[in-house]
């Protein structure tokens, strides 16, 4: 089995942005393309398809297993993890470039950072104040899978990185808050996530299949906007 | 005040750093990649803590019981007594910060884990480090807000400063490198070391993810640092291989009845519950994967171990392992529901690493360590569902010790100081080439499996010997050294305990090896010995 990996590269911040082919063979189809991009990088005297050397391609990667969204990118056209993504389920091409939402630093890597940023902004922590119920406990549970890899914002047509709007990435951390938090800050977050998300989401559903954790986000949607919009606070 | 520096923004960097913030101390939260893609959201099984929630009247006592002996009575007492009287304190804080533990009725659910008679695990489904992570993210937000914790994500430790000479020589600080823009900053003040493990040592065999390379190790051992018990590696029993790497599946599979069984004579053999009738499947993981290394050699086996989850109530897959079906289905096409699944020993866990004293202060003054890099706890095996339990408590006991010596002049100013763009020769010089990395795998892998003898730890003592004779780069030089000393280790230890098992020396020998293995490096070679444990003093906790 062999497969074209284009990938559009930059070094670094200032640099222009150009498509560069690698051809990459193997027998395994379990293989993705994070796989791919390992042993390519592992090649010391890596060139791309019209024989030129080149320089190891960038781009994060951790955990290999879905488990940790470092390797977020856009593969034929879609934010997917690298890891995720089987050779088998690809064309002979595959075109792979960086989460277009977010500053690129080089190649493949993007600057996440405003996702951080935001979830501060929103004050998103408990301060050993967590009402922990059984009834609670899958939305809590739902929403700590998070990975805060990005795709869902990428396929938002609202989100913006210099916007107010912060989208699916905390929408997603807040429907823990709002399930925990004693009453007395459940207002306050509500009122946050109301300005920051609800007010701003344009009900596209965008993000609804895309993440790569599964995660139930209307489950978590219907639940949050009971508490933060319909003021159905819980019951201590 | 001036800041400590955490290195690593996993479970146990970030109980450092929270536990510095909760004291009013600043830190520096270093790591190459933000927290949410550490080692430690792949933790699956649980967290433990003698709660008692299950009508068994478990004890910290016979939790410090089952640790010492699980670990082959190599750890520290003290310092197991700490951890195990801490457990429940531990995971009552992580309920407080909103982890959604397993809980019915109100009650928090303990799962049955290996090498432990009692429930004493707390856990969420198989994603528990992802819900503790996200728990301790959270709450490590709170004080970024409030300008205790400075995160620095994206940056990489490239050397250790220190300062005097022999044995007044202290840490005084660290030289990260920004990997998004190249440039070199020197931080001054405390460190502590929270680097995870050695995966990187063994690429592609390990269960860990790729950021732990192994290289701070390597760092701290050419400066000088004590590494502690490096022959002890874990190889868990149920792995799978995948692209890239091992995939662990949970102890909890066997916690909630999974069974381990090889074909003898064309049947289905449950060696497990026929060799240890009483824990059977839940023995120490060391012993699961020396008996699936045994019975696969036997003329009447025939094949590989199989896990066999097809007997679990349909309840227990809905809501305790349903994130760990939908994985195995998604990479190896096996619904473990209907069949069974063919596993094998990986690499999991480095019980040696950094040697700490119960403080976890680590030979260097100024650097701590704390967390799967430090040599603490588990002795010659760790038990599953102490390593989270060991990151947290050991972050937080680290931090409290910085926190005594963080008021101290020599580290009053600590504001980061641009170095600017590190010079080619710098990279150079920490560049580790993919050659050089799969040939000291390959050296250490012959060496250190889960069978040892002396002709193969010689031969591998060779191997690594020329190969650092060969012209290696800085960094290459100290991977290859840290790999020699786990191996040198490896072949003085002539007795089998835990995790080490030489065919040569198959008995346990307590007169001559019931001590720390100690490994320093001096001038470029490396100085073993065996250090005495510490007695256990009476003057704390209840006798186990």
């Amino acid at each position: 089995m062999e497969r074209i990996l284009d990938i559009l590269r930059r070094n670094g911040e200032g640099g222009e942005p150009y498509y560069q082919s690698f051809r990459y063979a193997t027998s395994d189809e379990t293989e993705t393309v994070a796989t791919a991009l390992i042993v390519l990088n592992a090649d010391p005297d890596l060139r791309d398809t019209s024989g030129q050397p080149a320089q190891p391609i960038a781009w994060e990667c951790s955990c290999l297993q879905k488990k940790c969204g470092a390797c977020a990118m856009v593969i034929d056209g879609l934010p997917r993890l690298a890891c995720d993504v089987k050779l088998s389920d690809c064309k002979d091409t595959i075109q792979l470039e960086p989460l277009k939402k977010f500053p690129v630093v080089a190649d493949l890597i993007v600057d996440r950072t405003v996702m951080q940023d935001n979830l501060r902004e929103l004050r998103l922590w408990m301060e050993d104040q967590a009402v922990m119920v059984d009834k609670g406990m899958d939305v809590a549970y739902e929403s700590s899978r998070c990975l805060q890899c990005g795709c869902c914002l990428e396929v938002c047509p609202n989100y913006c990185v210099e916007g107010s709007f912060t989208g699916m990435a905390s929408a997603v951390p807040f429907s823990r808050l709002l399930a925990e938090l004693p009453a007395s800050r459940q207002k306050e977050a509500a009122r946050l996530y109301t300005r920051r998300f609800f007010e701003g989401c344009g009900k596209s559903l965008a993000c609804r299949n895309i993440c790569p954790a599964g995660i139930d986000v209307d489950h978590l949607l219907v639940n949050s906007n009971a508490v933060a919009v319909w003021k159905r606070f819980r019951k201590r | 005040m001036g800041r400590v520096n955490v290195v690593g923004a996993g479970l146990a960097g970030l109980s450092a750093a929270i536990h510095l913030a909760k004291a009013g101390v600043p830190c520096n939260l270093i790591s190459a990649l933000p927290s949410e893609r550490a080692q430690s959201v792949l933790a699956e099984g649980g967290i433990n803590a003698a709660l008692d929630t299950m009508g068994e009247h478990d004890t910290p006592a016979e939790h410090f019981a089952d640790t010492m002996k699980g670990g082959g009575n190599l750890a520290d007492p003290n310092a197991v007594t700490g951890l195990t009287e801490h457990a429940p304190e531990i995971v009552r804080w992580m309920f407080s910060l909103g982890t959604p533990f397993q809980m019915e009725h109100e009650t928090l659910i303990l799962r049955n884990f290996g090498g432990q008679k009692k429930k004493r695990t707390a856990y969420s489904k198989s994603s528990t480090g992802k819900v503790l992570m996200t728990a301790l993210i959270d709450e490590a937000r709170r004080y970024e807000a409030d300008g205790l914790i400075h995160r620095y994500s994206h940056h990489l430790v490239e050397d250790l400063k220190t300062e005097g000479d022999g044995n007044d020589t202290r840490c005084v600080g660290l030289v990260l490198r920004d990997s998004y823009s190249g440039h070199l900053f020197a931080f001054k003040g405390l460190v502590i070391l929270c680097s995870g493990g050695m995966n990187g040592i063994f690429p592609g065999l390990t269960t860990g993810t790729i950021p732990n390379t192994g290289n701070i190790t390597a760092l701290a051992f050419r400066n000088g640092v004590e590494l502690g018990n490096l022959e002890f590696i874990q190889y868990h029993p149920t792995t799978v291989g995948i692209p890239g790497k091992r995939m662990l599946i949970s102890e909890a599979a066997r916690g909630e009845g999974g069974r381990l069984f090889i074909l003898r004579d064309g049947k289905p053999w449950y060696f497990m519950e026929e060799l240890y009738p009483e824990l059977g499947n839940l023995m120490p993981r060391d012993v699961v994967s020396r008996e699936m290394f045994f019975v696969s050699r036997r003329d009447d086996c025939e094949g590989q171990v199989y896990l066999d989850l097809t007997g679990l109530p349909t309840a227990t897959w809905e809501k305790k392992l349903s994130d760990m079906r939908e994985e195995i289905l998604h990479y190896l096409s096996v619904d473990p529901v209907t069949t069974p699944v063919p596993v094998s020993p990986g690499i999991h866990f480095f019980m040696g690493g950094i040697l700490v004293d119960e403080n976890h202060r680590s030979s260097l003054p100024g650097l701590y360590a704390a967390g799967e890099c430090a040599c603490q706890y588990h002795g010659a095996n760790r038990l599953g569902g102490n390593s989270m339990l060991g990151a947290l408590y050991g972050g937080k006991v680290a931090a409290e010790q910085a926190a005594l010596l963080s008021g101290q002049s020599a580290f009053a100013d600590s504001s980061p100081v641009d170095l600017g763009p590190a010079t080619s020769d710098w990279t150079a010089s920490r560049t580790v080439s993919s050659i050089q990395t799969e040939r000291l795998k390959e050296i250490l892998w012959n060496g250190l499996g889960i069978a040892r003898e002396e002709g193969m730890l010689r031969r591998a003592v060779q191997s690594v010997d020329d190969l650092l004779a060969q012209n290696l780069r800085e960094w290459e030089w100290s991977r290859a050294l840290l790999g020699k000393a786990m191996l040198v280790c490896a072949l003085q230890r002539q007795e089998s305990r835990g995790a080490h098992y030489r065919s040569d020396y198959p008995d346990r020998d307590d007169p001559r090896f019931q001590k720390t293995t100690v490994a320093v490096c001096r001038d470029g070679e490396i100085i073993t010995a065996f250090r005495p444990i510490p007695e256990r003093r009476d003057d704390r906790g209840t006798n186990p």
